[in-house]
């Protein structure tokens, strides 16, 4: 207890603290869509891009974020447009963009400054970063999105499940993506000196797929992810103060123990699930991936006695 | 019996290209139409201009008064994304309602009060967004209920078979119109007896519901005993009209197999 007020009366760190939560609350949010729109590269793309800005604003003198946000913003639209025209692959659209982008910078910082702290700073985070205006700044951002999820929350349901269906009936797709591109891109921009350009987009697919592995519904995905990447935020940041570890990474490691946490819950889970008595025709997915055939299915079901649900041992299991 | 869509001599394209030329054809009420021909003859075009995607090129498109009003139902071709997606069988089908929120011409003349159909098709207060409101739900749940997937309500659309992951977009379609659905190639992926199950299912909804029935298929065998009009597209019409006729074409012979002359 002592140690937390011991942390907060460093005004730096209640910066980091506030700051950060507000952007991985965002980063979380945003990040269900995307993960499940397969566009999980693209906050990866995106924060090398603003690492490329932000190491050229530097060298230029400029302030770094009224430079990068707008570049962001528009390499969003170009990634957005390149994956929906379908003319390239849109993951290797992003990896070229990506590459790309972190060369400029990198290149560009070592022609004028040189490879100084201040770049690895970038690209590993500094828990400095979080400025007064960056505070908030994330507020705002996190009020459009929070704002965003719950007023329009069953239009981004409809565009995420089936855009084909949604933009036939009305919903206007383009504008639902535009908006989650330009989100996105201010999110990344924001949370990217405070955890690093190499692993901001671990804020955006993380609690994502933590919660897909528990979450069966899209509500509680979005519910789950939202609170997962609070809980874990808070955790790494106060276990890299702790052991003296860099924020960003400290937080990284926390939301993998957390999916393998709900990784192995899920495992357990499924096991007692798959010893239920099968209703004719309903196919079942074996934890291996594959699908349960409806032969496999009867045979089971002469097997084993009706409304049995107890699990059998590990060594009676027959793997299907 | 009423005409619901009718085509003279349209044209559908993109920007320098034509997928379908000098479409000529009507979808009556109750019509159970079978769109076929091969891949790459402007089936899937057809469609989106249908549905108003993309507007025709040339000629001239009417749709019914009605139809405008509560939309299309659209059954789309499953993207590998959705497989996966953790959603529950009831949040699929009430995304279907949302479609009635977006009313065409709020307050337009001949809008019923009272009937489920047209009941909350007025613009929303901003405040109620988040919310279904009972009607949709009411709504969702008949639909549900025509389709056998009540008790799978609570179920992840991820964990039915194919057949299942069908009836649940089916019911999602319902709730937007049950005047008329559209399917593009419905069948892709499911297995023999699932196959036999949806044409029955769609047998169904075509003459017990009423529903004006549109189904782009390849599986011409399999539907041409059921269907009352069938379109042949290759970019042009090759044929359209009753199947009888078509087992008797050219065209049909090729795709029916059979009967060698």
């Amino acid at each position: 207890m002592s140690m937390i007020a011991e942390m907060l009366s460093y005004p730096f760190l209640v910066r980091a603290f506030i700051g950060g939560i507000l952007v991985s609350l965002c980063a979380a949010l945003l990040g269900v869509t995307l993960v499940l729109k397969r566009y999980s590269m693209i906050g990866d793309g995106l924060s090398h891009v603003s690492f490329g800005a932000i190491s050229v604003a530097v060298a230029a003198g400029w302030s770094p974020l009224p430079v990068s946000i707008p570049v962001v913003v528009l390499a969003a639209f170009f990634l957005l447009r390149i994956t929906e025209s379908g003319r390239m692959r849109s993951d290797a659209a992003i990896a070229m963009i990506s590459a790309s982008a972190l060369s400029i910078g990198i290149v560009v910082t070592s022609l004028t400054t040189g490879m100084t702290t201040d770049v690895s700073s970038y690209m590993f985070g500094s828990i400095l970063a979080m400025s007064r205006g960056d505070v908030w700044l994330s507020a705002v951002l996190s009020a459009v999105v929070l704002g965003m999820f719950v007023l329009c929350y069953h239009r981004i349901f409809a565009v995420t499940f089936d855009e084909s269906f949604a933009k036939a009936t009305g919903v206007n797709v383009s504008f639902y993506n535009t908006v989650t591109a330009v989100l996105t891109a201010v999110t990344i921009v924001l949370g990217m000196r405070m955890m690093g350009a190499m692993l901001i987009s671990s804020l955006v697919i993380f609690p994502a797929l933590t919660s897909m592995r528990m979450f069966k519904s899209f509500r509680g995905v979005v519910i789950s992810s939202g609170v997962l990447a609070v809980v874990c935020f808070c955790i790494g940041m106060t276990g890299s103060y702790v052991f003296s570890t860099p924020a960003g990474a400290s937080v990284v490691l926390v939301n993998l123990a957390a999916f393998l946490l709900f990784w192995m819950a899920e495992m357990i889970l499924r096991q007692r699930i798959r010893w239920q008595p099968l209703k004719p025709g309903r196919k079942r997915t074996s934890p291996a991936g594959g699908a349960q055939t409806a032969k496999n299915a009867r045979k089971w079901k002469t097997i084993r006695p009706e409304g049995e649900h107890a699990p059998r041992s590990a060594g009676e299991r027959k793997q299907p | 019996m009423s005409t619901l869509i009718t085509c003279r001599h349209v044209d559908f394209g993109y920007e320098n290209y034509d997928a379908v030329v000098d479409l000529s054809m009507e979808v009556d009420e109750g019509d159970y139409l079978c769109v076929v021909g091969a891949n790459g003859s402007g089936k899937s075009t057809l469609v989106k201009g249908l549905l108003g995607l993309i507007k025709p090129m040339k000629g001239e498109l009417t749709v019914a008064e009605e139809l405008r009003r509560t939309g299309i139902g659209y059954l789309p071709q499953q993207t590998a994304a959705q497989r996966d997606f953790p959603a529950s069988v009831y949040e699929v089908v009430l995304s279907g309602t949302l479609s009635r929120r977006t009313a065409r011409s709020p307050g337009d003349a001949g809008m019923k009060e009272g009937t489920p159909e047209t009941r909350f098709q007025r613009r929303r207060p901003f405040y109620k967004w988040p919310f279904y409101s009972p009607e949709e739900k009411r709504l969702a749940a008949s639909c549900m209920e025509k389709l056998g997937i009540s008790e799978l309500k609570n179920h992840c659309y991820r964990e039915l078979s194919g057949g299942q992951q069908q009836r649940v977009l089916i019911a999602r379609a319902l709730c937007a119109t049950s005047r008329m659905l559209i399917l593009d190639e419905p069948i892709t992926g499911l297995d023999p007896s699932a196959i036999q199950d949806f044409y029955r299912l769609v047998r169904r909804l075509n003459r017990d519901e009423g529903v004006t029935i549109l189904m782009v298929t390849h599986d011409v065998a399999g539907v041409i005993s059921q269907a009352n009009r069938i379109l042949h597209l290759q970019q042009r019409v090759v044929f359209f009209g009753k199947p009888e006729e078509y087992r008797r074409t050219a065209a049909g012979r090729r795709y029916l197999g059979g009967e060698d002359r």
